[in-house]
């Protein structure tokens, strides 16, 4: 069966649109994080299609760039949430509230 | 086995001249890290600061290099036209290097007061410009992606830096979940444009849309929206810049500092290589939204910054309104129009960081003084520290005889240029409000009903720093001719 490139674009849109949603609609800190990395993963979707699409490796290796940043940002993020989770017991980002006016 | 045979590895050629900045930052990163994780005792803060001032001062070495480079040999790109040396990148070299500088000097004397040991501000700071200094110089969206990254991730780490703050942690974690979305964002507009034009290099998506016609552009119109959307939150322009005011007030004082100069420098730089050099053939699709947000920026940041009591606060709606400001130069799309805005961002960066500096003594051990009533008398109890902040917010309002005013009034004209004479007019406006509330914290620190408050320590560095503020403030205030005509050579090698 040949699925058209489209839907493969079409798939990662609604990834990305999920992972959107998800980051403004969550309240928990570790599901926003992980809706960035569906986003992320969402990209990576797209740029290999359209690598296939144009014949056209360097795409492909946009991926392995994007996968790196990726995984140094879940290094970082989890950092940051454990360090306010220490503080809290919570990772809810309704109780930072401290900041704001 | 043939093939084994017959593929050679292809090596791009690369000019180490233009990568050596980066280069010597990120080493300098690594030295301290490893000094850090390899000695006994801890790295002390005076080998920390000493070794980032250094490299400071050999990337202005370098750019002296690179400068008479490109006057004799033109501007060129290496790494596979991924990396771009020319009169553009050398000046935001420059002004990252003099920003990271002062930030380091700033960081030193409050890692003293604060007792925060050992070299991990540096680390990350020299890491963070690094990658500021990767945005300056790519022509490629991916090395912009990363050079964004870097930048981005040391600068989590170092908001999130005061541990004896609740609020740093809490700003940290605002930081990295807007912009870790904001680079999503970025990096899908950069995989719709690769999709459009078939390529993620600069030069390449220019070449293409110059000898083609994009038969079906929504590709390409969704991929530039989404990475102007990027940038826009990077460098707070409304209605992305949500996160700026509590990051602002969250992160410790040096930090912002930081962040109000040398990530708006990285991500200027980008988004002109982006829109002008990249998609400059389609100045007409991008104008419009680029017309909404400056109007947005200017008027909400100086409107929003009126109410504020604390000065982080009304400091981080001040860069936004100046942020607006910068774009009205990207916004006028000619050369002029480019040489305004790296003229401005470039002496705007030691102004806000010396201002920043007078925050942090002022701030106090604990760094959380930060009412405006804490400034109350101030010029009269220290005449030279009050005064100096009174010239520092006078630039930034863009009071004459300060190069703020220059700054000002050179985007303005390169905007009235560009036919957008109702633009301009409601920047002028916008920066008619943004004079209360500098006036406002002036009037305070000349206010005379609290002279006998306590008067605040000033160490030898931030002192320096702050005069460093002052003179460019001044001295490019009566004389901006040198730096504007630098800036205009640097943008005429940047053009094609």
């Amino acid at each position: 069966m040949n699925v058209p490139a489209a839907w493969y674009l079409v798939l990662a849109a609604v990834l990305f649109g999920i992972g959107a949603f998800g980051l403004l609609t969550r309240r928990s800190a570790l599901i926003m994080f992980m809706c960035v990395e569906l986003m992320l993963n969402a990209v990576n979707l797209t740029f290999v299609t359209f690598s296939r699409t144009l014949s056209d490796i360097s795409g492909q290796a946009s991926v392995f760039f994007v996968m790196v940043v990726a995984a140094a940002e879940v290094t970082v993020g989890l950092g940051i949430v454990v360090a306010v989770f220490r503080r809290r017991s919570s990772t809810s980002v309704d109780e930072l509230s401290e900041l704001k006016g | 086995m043939n093939l084994l045979a017959t593929t050679t590895l292809v090596v791009p050629s690369i000019h180490y001249l233009a990568l050596l900045p980066v280069l010597t930052f990120f080493g300098a990163s690594l030295v301290l890290l490893l000094m850090s994780a390899l000695v006994n005792t801890k790295v002390t803060i005076n080998w920390a600061t000493g070794i980032t001032v250094a490299t400071a001062i050999a990337t202005l070495v370098y750019a002296f290099f690179q400068w008479s480079y490109i006057a004799h040999h033109g501007s060129t790109t290496t790494v596979a036209h991924a990396i771009v040396l020319d009169g553009f990148s050398v000046i935001g070299n420059v002004v990252i290097a003099v920003s990271l500088l002062l930030s380091a000097l700033v960081a030193h004397d409050w890692a003293k007061r604060e007792r925060v040991a050992g070299a991990d501000f540096h680390i990350l700071a020299l890491a963070s410009s690094a990658g500021a200094l990767l945005m300056v110089q790519a022509n490629d969206l991916i090395v912009i992606f990363l050079g964004l990254e870097i930048l981005s991730i040391g600068l989590y780490v170092l908001v999130g830096f005061d541990r004896h703050r609740a609020t740093s942690a809490e700003a940290a974690l605002k930081y990295f979940l807007l912009g870790g979305f904001a680079s999503a964002i970025f990096i899908y507009g950069a995989a719709l444009v690769y999709g459009a034009t078939g390529s993620t290099n600069l030069s390449s998506i220019s070449y293409f849309l110059g000898n083609n016609v994009v038969l079906r552009p929504g590709l390409l119109y969704a991929g530039g929206a989404l990475l102007l959307i990027g940038f826009a939150f990077k460098v707070a322009a409304v209605p992305f810049h949500a996160w700026s005011p509590d990051v602002y007030e969250g992160a410790p004082t040096p930090v912002t500092g930081v962040m109000a100069s040398i990530v708006k420098v990285g991500a200027f730089a980008a988004l002109l290589r982006v829109l002008i050099s990249a998609l400059g053939t389609q100045l007409d699709t991008w104008r419009p939204i680029l017309f909404v947000l400056v109007i947005l920026t200017c008027v909400v940041g100086a409107s929003v910054a009126l109410v504020q009591r604390n000065v982080k606060r009304l400091l981080a709606y001040s860069s936004i309104n100046q942020a607006g400001f910068m774009l009205l130069g990207v916004w006028s799309g000619s050369a002029r129009g480019v040489a305004s805005t790296l003229f401005y961002v470039m002496t705007y960066a030691p102004v806000v960081v010396a201002t920043f500096a007078v925050v942090t003594l002022i701030g106090g051990t604990g760094d959380d003084l930060h009412s405006i009533d804490h400034y109350r008398g101030l010029a009269r109890r220290q005449p030279w520290l009050g005064g100096a902040l009174a010239v520092l917010l006078f630039s930034q309002l863009g009071a004459p005889l300060t190069v703020g005013f220059y700054a000002k009034y050179s985007v303005l004209a390169a905007t009235i240029d560009s036919g957008g004479g109702a633009l301009a007019l409601v920047a002028i406006l916008s920066a008619a409000i943004a004079a209360f509330f500098y006036l406002r914290w002036i009037l305070a620190l000349y206010a005379d009903d609290d002279v006998e408050g306590t008067r605040v320590h000033v160490p030898l560095f931030t002192g320096k720093v702050v005069a460093v503020g002052v003179i460019v403030a001044i001295l490019f205030g009566v004389w901006p001719g040198p730096l504007a005509t630098w800036c205009q050579h640097a943008t005429m090698l940047f053009l094609p």
